[in-house]
């Protein structure tokens, strides 16, 4: 076995062992700003999978979406309004919890189904795109893909309207949904600095 | 352009002469460059922060350090050492996990980002594909360590520090891609090697600095705004914070911020330079120097002359850039919160986009001057 191999297999191990664990702990951890940032952990190391398999761009990509936009603003909300109050507890919790460990399962058992059938091996290692994909990804993003490419932004653009639109409920005298008008202390709370009321 | 000097291969050669492996080889060569450019980039801190200290003072009117060594050169090296033997102290209301791992998280990815800072054709630790996407990914985890290390610290200022720094670096880093996304467009590969290179045909006149002011400029600011330097420096804001998300950092972690902050300025500063003023180019193109010399480009003179040029250009036009960084931190006023999200958001946004989309449309009616 040549050295370049065995780093690749220790590397494997210790990523996949890192995105199993996190996971879990992002799960079953009480505190959800433990969560939050082990949320991160496990993003970079799935980036690190991609790393291993020579797709370069999509683990920077990785990094730069999920954990430099997505996990910072998770942890960003998580802190605004993080204050030190217990949960409550839940009436029906075991149940809760059957239902979503049954749900998945089933998922699990369906990636296990689709891991199985499918058949991974290319056909020629030489056949790997390796530094060159960063090219192709954007020839198949201005061609075949086109079309999910653009509805995918546009999906982002309504998604950007309706955040707007929550945030900035002081421009509108009605309630979208309702058409009653709108709760004039709500709009006062959100506008009140920050940590003025902690503890 | 398949020149130069390349240190790699011969120092596997020398090794293979001894009887050894190409695979031993290659990793007894890799640990090599990454030390030399770590050890590169910690002295580069001690100057920077020995001429932040010199030129505050002769902006203020002051000696500055004196007494430690001719003009107060160890003055760097003894406050690293003072530093270093501090009381490591974690409040006791602190979370004690996160406090440790966030200076750790914050100083990383900077250190890590060196890898695609090239000093020469080949005198770089890596040549990766995706180049300087590598570094605007890796700068955008530094967030995480700073809100980490904001919350973890049980204290409204470093808090409300931490939250500053990741609104910051959010903002500011969109415009900062736009801008790089422009010279990309320019050079066809992300590869800071080829960057360089595209920009060498003639000398000072084809350095992207003239073909892309507008970027230059965005890229400068957002870049001082991603190092929280003044007039930017608002999650450290001492009038206001007390000093932002390192209030409750003494010692060894609180020198990690200080690092890590000096290693980014550094980095940036070494990024300008690549990205628009032309890397380890000299302001004339050394192929003429030797056509001029009737020297051969492939000769060893001229091989070891190019890249000792190519280290000295870059570090020069690297500290030139951290000279104007820090005379602009010692005379400008800082900016308000609301002020700051307003220059990036509605002035450097619209910019960098508008910039991107000029530079396609010249890129499509000029393609001999903005790469074809």
């Amino acid at each position: 076995m040549s050295i370049a191999i065995t780093t690749q297999i220790i590397c494997f191990t210790i990523l996949s062992l890192v995105t199993l664990i996190g996971a879990l702990g992002v799960v079953l951890l009480e505190s959800i700003v433990y969560s939050a940032f082990l949320l991160g952990g496990v993003f970079m190391s799935v980036a690190g999978l991609y790393l291993l398999l020579n797709a370069s761009f999509v683990a920077a990509a990785q990094v730069l979406v999920y954990v430099g936009a997505v996990n910072v603003l998770i942890i960003f909300a998580i802190m605004l309004v993080n204050k030190k109050e217990d949960l409550k507890p839940i009436n029906d919790i075991k149940s809760r919890r059957i239902i979503s460990t049954s749900i998945c399962l089933t998922l699990l058992s369906l990636l296990i189904r689709v891991d199985l059938t499918n058949v991974w091996s290319l056909s020629s290692p030489q056949n790997s795109i390796g530094e060159e994909s960063t090219i192709r990804i954007g020839e198949h993003l201005f061609s075949d893909y086109l079309l999910p490419f653009e509805v995918a932004s546009v999906l982002l653009l309504m998604a950007m309207i309706g955040a707007i639109v929550l945030a900035r409920r002081d421009v509108m005298s009605k309630d979208i949904s309702t058409g009653l008008p709108v709760d004039q202390e709500l709009i006062e709370k959100s506008s009140e600095p920050l940590l003025t009321n902690k503890n | 352009m398949e020149y130069g000097l390349d240190l790699e291969y011969s120092f596997n050669e020398f090794l293979k002469g001894f009887g050894l492996s190409s695979e031993i080889a290659h990793i007894i060569w890799l640990p090599l460059p990454m030390l030399l450019v770590l050890v590169a980039a910690v002295i580069g801190v001690l100057v920077t922060v020995w001429l932040e200290r010199k030129i505050s003072a002769a902006a203020q009117q002051r000696i500055g350090p004196e007494y430690a060594g001719a003009l107060g050169v160890l003055q760097p090296i003894a406050d690293g050492l003072k530093l270093l033997v501090k009381e490591d102290i974690i409040p006791a209301k602190a979370d004690g996990i996160l406090f440790t791992a966030g200076p750790i998280l914050v100083l990383v990815p900077v250190i890590l980002s060196w890898l695609i800072v090239p000093f020469g054709q080949n005198l770089l630790i890596s040549n990766v594909g995706i180049g300087i996407f590598l570094w605007i990914s890796l700068s955008s985890i530094q967030p995480i360590g700073l809100l980490m290390s904001g919350y973890a610290s049980n204290n409204k200022y470093s808090l409300l520090g931490g939250l500053r720094a990741a609104a910051q670096s959010i903002s500011y880093e969109i415009p900062l891609a736009l801008s790089v996304l422009a010279i990309v467009l320019m050079t066809n590969s992300l590869s800071t090697i080829d960057i360089v290179n595209q920009q060498s045909s003639a000398g000072i006149l084809s350095w992207n600095i003239w073909r892309q002011p507008v970027g230059f400029i965005v890229f400068w600011i957002c870049a001082l705004a991603e190092c929280e330097r003044l007039p930017f420096d608002l999650p450290e804001a001492e009038e206001e914070l007390v000093a932002g998300y390192q209030t409750e950092y003494a010692g060894m972690k609180f020198a990690l911020f200080y690092l890590g902050s000096y290693i980014n300025l550094i980095l940036s500063a070494l990024l300008v330079s690549i990205l628009y003023l032309g890397g380890w180019g000299f302001p004339i193109p050394v192929e003429l120097i030797a056509k001029f010399l009737n020297l051969p480009i492939n000769a060893p003179f001229i091989q070891v002359f190019t890249a000792s040029i190519g280290i000295v250009m870059t570090v020069l036009k690297a500290y030139l850039l951290v000279f104007i960084a820090i005379l602009l931190r010692w005379t400008t006023p800082r900016v308000r919160i609301d002020q700051l999200l307003d220059l990036g958001w509605k002035f450097l946004l619209p910019i960098s986009l508008a910039n991107l989309l000029i530079t396609a449309g010249l890129k499509l009616a000029f393609p001999q001057f903005f790469g074809g």
